[in-house]
């Protein structure tokens, strides 16, 4: 009788294996987006140089919106040149760069803005709705927008001239 | 002045200016700036955050955790609760924002179903195991003797018999 169960207990330990196998594979960090393919929800924030920035008056653009801190250090520091870049690369061909600052300090956010000459548009989102919005759980995360208003991707991390340059050709080209 | 009094005494008059006293009444009211949202209880926004967890930290739910983000989040639950939704309706928000991760506890629905499952049924197995095995063990018939020979029966005889 002892023999003929004697196969139940490593049957057992299988699915409990199969699991952990699975579990390991995963990047803990990496949490799927729901809002990846969905429309950009609507913002309005005031910059730091007191213009108003109206996601839904960019309509018909491409948009990287960035969210970063001057605490984040150092994906935000290295991301910081790229999208300074990329904007500048990019800004005649309809696609325009929002940094939006969550969780600091005007005047630590302002040093992080002159220190990397940052000349898009940045916005501090002073009670933290826009970051809800669009399901911040760190910084940097960016998101890229196409014309329709539509998050194409969601990227997590510092973005590298490779991603932003990727991305955005690819949402120019499919114009 | 004078020629006032008796046109409201016909009935017609007077419901037209009762018409009139109501909807200036109500224009009035419009006119007023919103009502102010109702107020929300802390036990209730404690009771939603606590089940939301906190995207900047370990294992703390956005009602236990002292960062930021969190104090933000509960802010917007006290709005949104305060503007009327429903804890279910508040829960989905954050639901549609960051996914069921968001929840502490997995929904009872699709794969995380077997989250809140297979621990009773692993349990319900334990329990039906043991009461197998103890029935068993309960049911075994002591073992048979060993059979005694005829050498022995004798060799017993003889010791009893010289036994005083």
């Amino acid at each position: 009788m002892r023999g003929r169960w004697r196969w139940l207990l490593p049957l057992a330990a299988v699915p409990v294996l199969a699991l952990l196998a699975y579990g390991f594979k995963l990047n803990p960090r990496d949490v799927p987006s729901p809002l990846v393919g969905r429309p950009a929800s609507p913002f309005t924030l005031t910059a730091f140089d007191g213009t108003p920035v109206d996601l839904a008056a960019l309509r018909g653009k491409i948009v990287v919106v960035n969210f970063w801190a001057s605490w984040c250090n150092p994906a935000c520091y290295e991301e910081a040149p790229v999208l300074e870049r990329g904007w500048r690369a990019y800004r005649d061909r309809d696609v325009v760069v929002l940094g939006v600052d969550i969780q600091d300090k005007d005047e630590a956010a302002l040093d992080f803005i002159r220190s990397f000459s940052l000349t898009f548009k940045n916005s501090p989102d002073r009670n933290g709705k826009v970051s809800v919005d669009y399901g911040i759980y760190g910084v940097p995360e960016t998101f890229f927008i196409d014309r329709a208003g539509r998050i194409h991707r969601k990227h997590v991390g510092a973005v590298t001239d490779q991603v932003f340059r990727e991305t955005v050709d690819t949402l120019l080209a499919a114009q | 002045m004078t020629r006032l009094a008796p046109g409201v005494r016909n009935p017609c008059v007077g419901a037209v200016l009762l018409l009139a006293v109501v909807l200036g009444s109500a224009g009035v009211a419009s006119a007023q700036p919103p009502a102010k949202p109702a107020a929300v209880s802390e036990q209730l926004v404690y009771d939603v955050a606590s089940e939301l967890r906190c995207v900047v930290c370990q294992n703390l739910s956005v009602a236990d955790s002292p960062s930021e983000m969190a104090a933000q989040m509960r802010a917007i639950v006290r709005e949104r609760l305060a503007a009327g939704e429903s804890p279910a309706q508040v829960r989905a928000y954050f639901v549609e924002k960051y996914g069921d991760w968001i929840l502490l506890a997995p929904p009872r629905r699709g794969f995380t179903l077997l989250v809140w499952v297979v621990p009773y049924v692993v349990a319900l197995l334990g329990i039906a195991l043991v009461a197998v095995l103890v029935t068993r063990w309960t049911r075994r018939r002591p073992a048979p003797p060993p059979p005694v020979d005829a050498a022995m029966r004798e060799r017993i005889r003889r010791e009893m018999e010289q036994e005083p």
